[in-house]
């Protein structure tokens, strides 16, 4: 029914899209250590070739009842679930920063479970909702 | 047969179904922005700085869209040598490029209050502005590259690999640590957005939706007949 014109430009686009997909899986995998943004506390402590020296990012949940404000600095665990470290730093924080919520931490390792961080950012999760709903929800909780 | 019914069709469309088409899509924007800025609640945490998603959401979706149609169309066209395809792509484009655009400044605006930043290279942000950059390419090369021929094959082949990149946004946010927050609309799992919000959302993307189909239209027409003038020309 195709013609062979048809068959042979099918054949040749199929080809060359086969290819585009594996070198660009190729490079994405190549540079997995720089497409994300940031390290767990887990991922880290597994991690072997440790970069102290070298700005990383360290990501997770800002553990309940972990933060500690000293009037120069401020100290709060980075956990998830499984690890944690304890970041330390000195600056303004994001409106959105708080115990329990996400956050990365971007600086310098000292040891494997301390961090010394000079930039913080707040990451949010994908649930939205009025706050009567989530007021409900953690009545509901308790 | 296929290949006639196309253009006629278009030409023949009649301003009254463009007026309509402009009033329902007013309509849609007109109640989608007065329930997202003024009915639907704040969010818990986010508080009114939510209210950007209602934006943002339906730009980006109409980006990677418009993308992912002129993709295919590129394809089909090289394969199949369809000639209104190309037609197609490229009139998608433009509005496909705005809405990407729009989709990265609402999101840096978003990203301020939030994350405490305009601007990081995480997997999804950086491959979005990727996107545009693909948008800007593919404009580009039929606005600079004459002989029409030409301009078709390589603005194909930049929509055909651009498009690799669609599932990569898409997935970005599941496949590697990003400060970007996942996805909230799923195909396999129900909402994780409350249903105040995802109604004006909704409604918001209707609206955009028909935006685009509206600017598309109207430049798929002036497309086709700028295509047959030309052919006209060539003939006399």
């Amino acid at each position: 029914m195709l013609s062979k014109k048809v068959r042979s430009r099918i054949v040749i686009l199929t080809f060359l899209l086969a290819l585009a997909i594996a070198v660009v899986y190729g490079v994405l995998k190549s540079l997995e250590e720089n497409v994300v943004y940031f390290f767990s506390p887990t991922e880290l402590y597994n991690k072997e070739d440790i970069p102290f020296n070298k700005k990383i990012r360290v990501g997770g949940l800002v553990k309940d009842g972990s933060i500690i404000n000293n009037q120069t600095s401020i100290n709060f665990i980075v956990t998830d679930l499984n690890n944690e470290i304890i970041v330390s730093y000195k600056g303004s924080l994001p409106n959105l920063f708080s115990e329990g919520k996400g956050v990365v931490a971007e600086g310098k390792l000292k040891d494997k479970k301390y961090f010394i961080a000079d930039k913080i950012l707040a990451k949010h999760d994908e649930n939205y909702m009025p706050p009567e709903v989530s007021k409900i929800l953690k009545k509901t909780k308790e | 047969m296929f290949k006639n019914f196309f253009p006629n069709k278009i030409l023949s469309f009649s301003n009254k179904l463009f007026s309509f088409l402009i009033v329902l899509m007013l309509l849609f924007v007109f109640v989608g922005l007065i329930y997202a800025l003024f009915l639907s609640p704040p969010d818990f945490i986010q508080g009114d700085s939510v209210r950007i998603m209602y934006v943002h959401v339906p730009a980006s979706f109409i980006a990677l869209g418009c993308f992912g149609f002129m993709g295919i169309a590129s394809i089909c066209a090289l394969i199949f040598k369809i000639k209104i395809l190309p037609l197609m792509a490229k009139s998608l484009a433009p509005v496909g490029s705005v809405f990407a655009l729009v989709s990265i400044v609402t999101g840096s605006l978003w990203g301020k209050p939030t994350w405490g930043t305009w601007w990081v290279w995480d997997a999804r942000l950086t491959s979005m502005l990727i996107l545009f950059i693909f948008y800007i390419a593919y404009i580009s090369v039929w606005k600079f590259v004459d002989n029409y021929e030409k301009a078709n094959r390589i603005s194909s082949i930049i929509a055909i690999i651009g498009s690799l990149n669609l599932p990569v946004i898409k997935y970005s946010v599941d496949w590697w640590n990003t400060l970007h927050q996942s996805s909230s609309i799923t195909l396999t799992s129900a909402p994780t957005i409350h249903y105040t919000m995802l109604i004006p959302l909704i409604i918001m993307l209707i609206g955009t939706i028909l935006y685009t189909l509206i600017v598309f239209l109207m430049r798929y027409k002036t497309e086709i007949m700028k295509f047959k003038l030309d052919k006209r020309n060539k003939e006399n």
